[in-house]
């Protein structure tokens, strides 16, 4: 147990050096990137004067490492600025966002999995039948549809033809109130709160949004359960399990599928992480107001604090993903942590 | 049944005690609620702030008052424009101006209120105007354009008397207290949050409405949504006609289209060009051109063969502006081609009187300095490419066929205004510039004077310069002015620094609501939105 204890605390401390790195890179980063803030800022019909006023108000005027250290300090204290195109704190815009695409990629990997698992494993034991072929087509479909045509599709169908889905607008129509903020998860507050008809309200806005990056997802997540799941077929130890005239059940879940597993969760690691990139698209169609489009909007604006405090709860966001992948790893595969990792 | 949100905000009983309440958009007919989409986001509720936004402003026109405010007219394509020729009361109920033009003084309505109850007194109004001017940035800058400087301009004579000392008459002045810049604050509810770092109560006014406007701000969810609910004390107009309006943040515009098309919200704010021509046989759909802004091709005098005026006239001769229009524009607004040569009027934008003629062009090429052509590249902003993007390609084409050839270069948003605007370096280029300030002189200012911000094309032209400088100040109805004016007008049409293209306009879409205004500042006033059943 404590060669996986050892194995964590390793895991966490090979984090630091990659948090600073993010920190040093997104600091210069966004100052080397073409655009000048104050300029942003001080409006269009601007004077010399008033830009360099609004350049001393947002302090940018100070020395490039002095800048720096001005953010290191504020950093330790855990805040992370003020966004000037917003004028709130980065953490306090980071807190309500996040949750909300956490929100939508999560609900839309987890119906991904429920789809994709099962159909990969189908299509490896039955390779060449008309399942394996439904798997090759949604793949080949959900590789190749961009994630803001779909949504625009599903909008146009679901919506606007045939009128079943609620208004594309966000997280909730407004007809239903926020339930109180306990995680940020409108699912999860509202069941809390056991407000059921929020928590419908929630699910119809989400059920489009969620589809849209399922459909994105599902590719990868198929393709590889479907490739594991054939070489673990095809393995030494499966002949010898069915040999010993194992039931095919115990064969097929009890050792192919969870050898198999590793790359489908090395890849769902993978997945997880461009579909809080991709997000960004689904957003814009749906409105939702996740961190993707903010995002985006101060970067358009060279909002140094905002885009720093983005790429920085991003880094934290993935350090903390790959650590709970590898303890996945530890308990699907009990090598791991010993001396055979 | 228990008690949960719910079902108690359903009662009914609950809606004046809750911020925001529950509006089906089904019952939204009998409504006393409009919804709107609008693709850009509301970054703060104080104009006066730095970093506030374009899209902000809406909240300084629609929740604060200003002295006075310009006037309406019909417009020939049937919808309603502001008219600056016209200015009409809002807090101010009457002013004078001293026989040399120099001081103006208004008296406030005496019933006026501010949102807290508190009444609006003269002091008030120096306070906001002192604010203006010394909070730096836009505001000031928009100030200034009125010959309002400074603090010591501004005075209280008593409670309902508020004067304005100008160090020279300008006709710029009084309408530049009719912008939204220059708003009245509560100024006792703010020096009530006011520090010593924040004098001005930025941080407070950056999240609170505390005017005496007609709607106040009941809730605002940053990159989501606004609601504005009325203020029934308002004295600076007729009552508006909507209790609440939803501002929803809906950055697709093919979303945007559907919500609207569905009915599902009222009023799409800013939809593309392409959506307002599909949709303008469906809805009612408001294109007004907008005042005092003008698309246009610049040539840089920096850049040798385009000193060349055989060269200029070439170009402009040989610009498809038709198919431009239609393919840039989707033909909404108005057309600033094909006029005459002969200048009458004072009207501007006008419209220029080349049109597509190759013979012509291919005719100046060859007599110009350069019958070969040369190579230039053509500079577009990427922000912008939903105009500059087309339009760019089709010029590219036309003065291809003069012999120059261009490659188009893409710029993006955050360079473009560097590069086009502070250090003018781009040789051949797209611009657009609009005036809030809806006189030709104000246009020129800003866009044909040496070393002026939107004269990218680095034009100077000593004629220009002083007729500029003389007009801008002058009475309208002054005997000089229209001649002095359309002297300017023909200097600048014959030597084309700025080939003018369309006159681009604003569309909003309306399904269930009506009473939409167009305003020079582009954004929307709510306060005159009407709802239609639908």
């Amino acid at each position: 147990m404590s060669g996986r204890g050892t194995a964590i605390a390793l895991r966490i401390a090979q984090a630091i050096p990659v948090v600073i790195g993010v920190v040093v890179i997104s600091f210069v980063l966004t100052r080397a990137l073409p655009g000048d803030p104050a300029a942003q800022f001080a409006g269009i019909a601007a004077t010399p004067e008033s830009i360099e006023e609004v350049r001393r108000a947002l302090g940018l005027d100070k020395p490039l490492l002095q800048q720096f250290f001005i953010y290191c300090a504020q950093l330790l204290q855990g805040d992370l600025g003020q966004s000037i195109s917003t004028g709130r704190p980065v953490v306090s815009e980071l807190a309500a966002r996040l949750p909300a695409s956490l929100e939508l990629t999560l609900t839309a990997l987890f119906v991904s999995c429920a789809i994709s698992i099962p159909l990969g494993i189908l299509a490896a034991t039955r390779p060449g039948s008309w399942v394996d072929q439904l798997c090759r087509l949604l793949v080949t479909a959900g590789v190749s549809l961009p994630t803001f045509f779909t949504g625009i599709v599903l909008v146009y169908v679901f919506y606007y033809l045939l009128g079943i889905a609620p208004s594309p607008l966000g997280r909730l129509d407004f007809v239903y109130l926020e339930p109180p903020h306990v995680t940020g998860f409108f699912l999860i507050d509202s069941v809390i709160a056991r407000d059921w008809e929020t928590f419908g309200g929630t699910v119809k806005q989400l059920v489009l949004p969620a589809t849209t990056m399922a459909l994105f997802t599902l590719a990868p997540i198929a393709r590889m359960t479907r490739a594991a799941m054939l070489s673990a077929l095809s393995a030494d130890f499966i002949r010898t399990a069915r040999a010993s005239g194992l039931s095919r059940r115990k064969v097929l879940y009890g050792y192919a599928f969870r050898n198999a597993l590793l790359p489908v969760v090395t890849t769902l690691g993978m997945v997880f992480s461009f579909a809080l990139g991709a997000n960004v698209l689904v957003e814009k169609v749906f409105a939702w107001p996740g961190i993707g489009s903010y995002a985006v909007e101060a970067l358009v604006v060279s909002d140094y604090a905002a885009v720093q405090g983005f790429v920085l709860a991003m880094a934290l966001l993935f350090v903390f993903l790959n650590l709970v992948i590898d303890l996945a790893y530890s308990v699907i595969d009990p090598r791991f942590g010993t001396s055979a990792k | 049944m228990t008690t949960t949100r719910r079902n108690f905000l359903k009662t009914g009983a609950a809606l004046s005690a809750m911020p925001f309440f529950m509006s089906l958009p089904a019952s939204a007919a009998a409504r006393d609620t409009v919804v709107v989409a609008s693709g850009e986001t509301i970054n703060s509720l104080d104009l006066h702030r730095t970093g506030t936004n374009r899209a902000s402003y809406e909240v300084a026109i629609n929740c604060y008052d200003r002295l006075i405010r310009f006037g309406t007219k019909t417009t020939p394509e049937g919808g309603v424009s502001f008219d600056y020729s016209q200015i009409v009361p809002e807090l101010a109920e009457s002013w004078t101006t001293s026989e040399d033009g120099l001081v103006i003084t208004f008296k406030l309505k005496p019933n006026a209120v501010f949102q807290d109850g508190t009444p609006v007194t003269a002091q008030d109004v120096k306070w906001s105007f002192d604010r203006a001017v010394s909070v730096g940035g836009f505001p000031t800058t928009q100030m200034k354009a009125g010959g309002l400087e400074r603090p010591d301009q501004f005075a209280a004579v008593d409670d309902h008397t508020f004067t304005v000392t100008l160090d020279r008459p300008s006709k710029l002045s009084l309408p530049d207290l009719a912008v939204p810049v220059p708003f009245i604050i509560n100024s006792k509810l703010a020096m009530e949050h006011a520090t010593d770092k924040d004098p001005w109560a930025m941080e407070y006014l950056h999240q609170n409405t505390i005017g005496s406007g007609a709607y106040k701000v009941i809730r605002w969810d940053n990159g989501q949504q606004l609601v504005y609910e009325r203020f029934d004390g308002w004295v600076g107009g007729l009552t508006p006609a909507v209790k609440r309006v939803v501002r929803r943040e809906v950055p697709s515009a093919a979303t945007k289209r559907a919500l609207v098309e569905r009915g599902d919200v009222q009023v799409a704010f800013g939809i593309s060009d392409k959506d307002a021509s599909e949709l303008s046989g469906m809805l009612k759909v408001d294109s007004t051109p907008i005042a005092n802004c003008v698309h246009a091709l610049c040539l840089n005098t920096n850049f040798e063969p385009f000193t060349d005026p055989n060269v200029r006239k070439a170009i402009a001769w040989a610009v498809p502006y038709e198919d431009i229009f239609k393919t840039a524009a989707y033909g909404r607004g108005a057309p600033l081609w094909g006029g005459t040569e002969e200048i009458t009027d004072t009207a501007w934008p006008r419209k220029s009187q080349y049109s597509t003629n190759l013979e012509k062009a291919k005719e100046l090429m060859a007599a110009s300095a350069y019958p070969d052509g040369f190579e230039v590249p053509l500079s577009i902003a990427l922000d912008l490419a939903y105009w500059m993007e087309p339009a760019a390609l089709l010029i590219q084409e036309a003065v291809g066929k003069l012999g120059i050839k261009t490659t188009i270069d893409k710029i993006p948003g955050a360079n473009w205004r560097t590069a086009s605007l502070v250090e003018k370096r781009l040789e051949f280029h797209l611009e657009n510039f609009a005036g809030w300030l809806d006189t030709p002189d104000y246009y020129f200012f800003w866009a044909y004077q040496k070393g002026h911000l939107f004269n990218s094309s680095n034009y100077f032209n000593e004629e220009v310069e002083q007729l500029t400088n003389e007009t801008l100040h002058m009475e309208m109805d002054d005997p000089e002015y229209a001649p002095k004016i359309t002297r300017m007008f023909e200097i600048v049409l014959d030597e084309l620094p700025r080939i003018p293209l369309w006159q681009p306009a604003l569309n909003v879409a309306m399904n269930g609501a009506d009473g939409y205004e167009f305003w020079f500042h582009r954004q929307l006033d709510v306060r005159t939105l009407t709802p239609v059943a639908s």
